[in-house]
C-alpha cells in the first residue's frame, strides 16, 4: 500500500517497521513530528525528554539495555546532545541506535542554519542521508541493521525540505527485533580514561570497516546518464540536481554519507568530463573528493548560505538559463510573526517596556518575539536557557564596568525545564541580581502545542504529574520574598511585580501564569469573550495599538477590535485611558 | 502524462491553506500521479505566512517551485497573491480570494496596505479569477468553509473536476461539517 507521507512521518513509520522500541526528543522545528508520529505506535515507547541531551543519553541508556532505540532533534538540539554523542561514538551499541539532526537550511525557523553532516566526522559514527520519504523510511530500517552490525550510533540526517515535504511511501510490515540481552562489559560501557584509550583504537577500526561497506553500499548509487557531466550529491540537493539536469548528466548518489565511498567517488569521477559537487549548506562532499586528489566544481557557484533550490543551481551552474516572471510596483508590507491575539505573553512584555532602561535577554519560544514592534523590549536572544544565562553575563560585565544596568531574562515554562532552571541555579549560587521572568503559558506553545513536565499529560497520553516551577524556583533557593506569581492579563499586578523586581538587588523571579490562548479548552473558554470600543469614548489615541495586539486596528478611521481573534483578555481595556473599551461576552 | 505541473497555495496562518492542500494532494495521487507537496510554516502560527508547494506529474523530483515556474497560484489573501507573483509562471493561472488580512506592521501604521491590488497584478497577468471566498463562506453559513470555497475554484482551473472529490473532503473532515463543506467545494468549482 502507497501512502503520501512527510519526511518525518516516514522516519517514525521506518522506526516502527524496524521494531524500534523506545524513542526520545525535545520538539524542535522541523523534527517535532518525527516522535508525535512515533507515539502513535503503542509497540514502542515514546517520550519527550525536557531537552536533547536527556533524550540522547535515554536512548544511549535503552539501546544498552538491548532496545533498538531512536531520538530525533533539530540541528540545534544536536549541539545540546554532541556531549553524549561522542562517548556513545566510543561505547557503541547494543540494540540499534539512530539519532536523527534535522536541519534547517534556510532558517525557516532556527536560529542558524549549521550543517550538521559535519558532525559525523567530528564524532566517527555513521551516517545516512535520505532525500525523500520512501527514502526516510528505507534509510531508518537501514540504519537500526547497520547500527548493530558496525556497533556504532548512525547519524540520520535530514533537512527541513526533507521534513516536511511530502512524497508517496510504501509501507511494511513491523518486524519484532526483541530486546536484546544485556551483558555486562565495563571496557565497552564504561568510559573512564583507561577504557576509552583503548576503544579509540576500536573506533578508528570500525571507521575503516563502515568505508569499506560505504564503498558496497546501495545507498550509494550511479545513476548513468550522460557522461559529459558528473554530479556527486546528497539528501535533497540530489532531488534538486535531478530536476535540473535530467538524464544530461550523470549522478553519484550518496546515501550512506559518512565515511564516504571514497572507490565510488573515484571511479565515478573517472567516468565523467566535468565533476560537479551539489550540496546544500558547507562543503562536506567537495572537500572529501577533493581530498581525494580529485578536481571539482561546487562552492565556487553554489552558495554555502540559505537553502538550495533548483532555480540555484541553474543560475549556478547553466547561468545562460533564466526564467521570466511577473512583477509590479506595489510595496508589499510585511508579514512577521507576532505574539497572537490575546496571547498572555503580551502583558509581561507592556510591563517591562515601561522600563526603558531594562535590558531583556531573550531565549527560543513564541516570547522571542518580544523583540518585535511596537514592543521592542527584548535585546538578545542566543539559544535555549540563555534567556538566563546570558543575562547573568551582561549583569557582571555591567557591574565590571559600574553600569547598573537592569537586566531582566526572558524564558518560557518548557524552555525552563529544557536548560533554564540551570541557568537560575547559576544566579542564585553567585548572587548575580538579575531578574528571571518565566512566562508559564503551560505548554510547548512555538512548536506546535506539546507536553512538557508542567503539563500534566505525557506524549503518549497518560497523566503525569506536574513539576512545579514556583516549588523549583524556592528550591533552587529563590528567596520567598524575592518571587512574585502574576497573572499577566492582569496589568495593574504584572506593573507591580516589575517594579518590585526593578528595585531588586538580589536574584528575583517573576512567575507569569496564564495557559496559552490557542489551547483548545482555553479558546473554548474564551470563545465569547471579547472587547468591544465605544466609539463615542473613543479619542483615537491609539495608546491601544501600542500593546501590539493583532485584534486591533485602525481601519476608516477608527479603532477596531476583531471580534473574531479577540478572547476578552483586556489589556487594551487596561491602557486605554478614556474608558473607551468594554469586555462583552461574559 | 504529462510533465510536471506545479501549483502554489498561499495564505495566512490560520486559513486552512495545508487542509486544502492535502486534499488536492490525494486526489492527485488517486489519479496516478507522483506527487509532492511541501509546507513551510515557520512560525506562521503566529500570523506569519504560510506557502503549500505542490508539484505533480509522471515522476517528481524536487519539491521546489521556483520563480516563474507555478502553473497555478491560489492566493488565499490578496498581499500574499502579491507577495507570491514572481513565483508565477509567464501565462500561468492566479486565483485571488478578494480578502484583506493586516499584518502587525500595517495594523500599528508602521507600514501601508496597498490599494488596488488585484487591478495593478491584472495589468500584468492575463490570467487572473478575483472573487470574495470570505463572503461566500459567510452565506453558506461558516466562514471556515472559505477554503473549501478555493480549493473548488483551484480544482476547476487546474481542470480536475471531472474528479470525485466528495469522498476526499470526507475523509479529512468532522462528520458534522460534511454537507457544509462538500456545498462550499461546489460553490467554488462555479465561481
Amino acid at each position: 500500500m502507497k501512502k503520501i507521507m512527510s519526511g518525518n512521518e516516514a522516519i517514525a513509520r521506518g522506526a516502527f517497521e524496524a521494531g524500534c522500541l523506545v524513542a526520545a526528543a525535545y520538539p524542535g522545528t522541523p523534527s517535532t513530528e518525527i516522535l508525535e508520529n512515533i507515539a502513535q505506535y503503542q509497540e514502542i515507547y515514546a517520550e519527550w525528554a525536557p531537552n536533547e541531551k536527556v533524550a540522547v543519553e535515554v536512548v544511549c541508556g535503552s539501546s544498552i539495555g538491548g532496545a533498538r532505540s531512536l531520538a530525533a532533534m533539530k540541528h540545534v538540539g544536536l549541539n545540546v546532545a554532541a556531549d553524549p554523542l561522542f562517548t556513545i561514538a566510543y561505547e557503541g551499541v547494543n540494540g540499534g541506535l539512530v539519532l536523527v539532526s534535522a536541519d534547517d537550511p534556510g532558517t525557516h525557523s532556527s536560529q542558524n542554519e549549521q550543517d550538521n553532516r559535519l558532525y559525523a566526522p567530528f564524532a566517527k559514527v555513521a551516517m545516512l542521508e535520505p532525500s525523500d520519504s520512501q527514502e526516510c523510511k528505507d534509510f531508518v530500517k537501514e540504519a537500526f541493521a547497520l547500527s548493530e552490525q558496525f556497533d556504532t550510533p548512525v547519524l540520520f540526517r535530514v533537512s527541513t525540505r526533507v521534513c516536511h515535504s511530502k512524497s508517496l511511501v510504501e509501507l511494511g510490515e513491523r518486524v519484532e527485533v526483541g530486546v536484546k540481552d544485556y551483558q555486562k562489559n565495563i571496557k565497552k560501557y564504561i568510559m573512564v580514561p583507561a577504557h576509552s584509550k583503548v576503544r579509540h583504537f576500536d573506533v578508528e577500526e570500525r571507521l575503516l570497516a563502515l568505508q569499506a561497506y560505504a564503498n558496497r553500499s546501495t545507498l550509494n548509487r550511479i545513476e548513468w546518464g550522460k557522461k559529459k557531466i558528473g554530479i556527486i550529491t546528497s539528501g535533497i540537493s540530489y532531488q534538486h540536481a535531478k530536476e535540473v539536469f535530467g538524464d544530461k548528466a550523470s549522478y553519484l548518489k550518496i546515501g550512506f554519507s559518512h565515511p564516504l565511498p571514497d572507490k565510488m567517488i573515484k571511479s565515478f569521477a573517472k567516468a565523467v568530463d566535468k565533476l560537479y559537487v551539489v550540496e546544500e549548506g558547507e562543503p562536506y562532499l567537495e572537500n572529501a573528493v577533493r581530498a581525494l586528489g580529485i578536481n571539482c566544481i561546487g562552492k565556487e557557484f553554489i552558495p554555502r548560505c540559505g537553502e538550495l533550490t533548483p532555480q540555484i543551481i541553474r543560475q549556478a551552474l547553466l547561468p545562460s538559463k533564466k526564467t521570466a516572471s511577473y512583477q509590479t510596483d506595489l510595496t508589499i508590507p510585511a508579514r512577521p510573526p507576532v505574539l497572537c491575539a490575546g496571547c498572555p505573553h503580551r502583558g509581561i512584555f507592556y510591563a517591562v517596556s515601561k522600563h526603558k532602561d531594562v535590558i531583556a535577554t531573550g531565549d527560543i519560544g513564541c516570547y522571542t518575539l518580544g523583540m518585535a514592534p511596537p514592543l521592542n523590549v527584548t535585546d538578545i536572544v542566543i539559544c535555549m536557557g540563555a534567556g538566563i544565562s546570558a543575562g547573568l553575563g551582561f549583569k557582571r560585565a555591567a557591574m565590571q564596568g559600574g553600569r547598573t544596568d537592569k537586566v531582566f531574562g526572558f524564558i518560557g515554562d518548557s524552555t525552563f525545564y529544557h536548560s533554564g532552571i540551570t541557568g537560575l541555579i547559576d544566579a542564585v549560587y553567585n548572587n548575580t541580581p538579575m531578574v528571571t521572568v518565566i512566562l508559564d503559558n503551560s505548554i510547548t506553545a512555538m512548536t506546535g502545542h506539546q507536553e512538557n513536565p508542567g503539563t500534566g499529560k505525557t506524549l503518549q497520553g497518560k497523566p503525569a504529574p506536574v513539576i512545579d516551577i514556583e516549588g523549583l524556583v524556592k528550591a533552587v533557593g529563590i528567596q520567598e520574598k524575592n518571587i512574585r506569581v502574576v497573572d499577566p492579563y492582569d496589568l495593574t499586578a504584572t506593573k507591580k511585580a516589575v517594579q518590585e523586581a526593578y528595585d531588586a538587588t538580589e536574584p528575583f523571579v517573576i512567575i507569569t501564569k496564564q495557559p496559552c490562548a490557542l489551547l483548545k479548552p482555553v479558546q473554548k473558554k474564551r470563545a465569547q469573550l471579547h472587547c468591544v470600543i465605544d466609539q463615542e469614548k473613543c479619542t483615537k489615541c491609539k495608546s491601544c495599538l501600542r500593546i501590539g495586539c493583532p485584534a486591533i486596528s485602525f481601519k476608516n478611521d477608527q479603532m477596531n477590535i476583531d471580534q473574531a481573534s479577540c478572547n476578552g483578555c483586556t489589556l487594551c481595556r487596561q491602557v486605554c485611558k478614556f474608558d473607551a473599551i468594554e469586555k462583552v461576552g461574559e | 502524462m504529462s510533465e510536471t505541473k506545479s501549483v502554489l497555495l498561499v495564505g495566512v496562518g490560520g486559513q486552512g491553506i495545508i487542509l486544502a492542500s492535502k486534499i488536492l494532494s490525494e486526489g492527485l495521487i488517486q489519479l496516478g500521479y507522483d506527487v509532492k507537496m511541501s509546507e513551510i510554516h515557520g512560525m506562521a502560527q503566529r500570523g506569519g505566512s504560510v506557502t503549500t508547494q505542490i508539484r505533480y506529474g509522471e515522476k517528481v523530483y524536487s519539491p521546489i517551485i521556483d520563480r516563474g515556474e507555478a502553473d497555478v497560484i491560489l492566493a488565499f489573501e490578496k498581499v500574499e497573491a502579491l507577495r507570491s507573483l514572481p513565483h508565477l509562471k509567464k501565462g500561468g493561472k492566479l486565483l485571488i480570494n478578494d480578502h484583506e488580512i493586516y499584518s502587525l506592521p500595517v495594523l500599528i501604521g508602521q507600514q501601508a496596505y496597498p490599494e488596488n491590488i488585484i487591478d495593478k497584478i491584472r495589468e500584468q497577468v492575463e490570467h487572473v479569477k478575483a472573487f470574495d471566498a470570505v463572503s461566500m463562506a459567510e452565506e453558506l453559513g461558516n466562514i471556515k468553509t472559505q477554503n473549501m470555497i478555493l480549493l473548488g475554484a483551484l480544482i476547476k482551473a487546474l481542470e480536475l473536476d471531472h474528479v470525485e472529490w466528495s469522498e476526499l473532503v470526507r475523509d479529512h473532515l468532522p462528520e458534522k461539517v460534511h454537507d457544509l463543506n462538500l456545498k462550499a467545494l461546489e460553490a467554488g468549482m462555479n465561481v
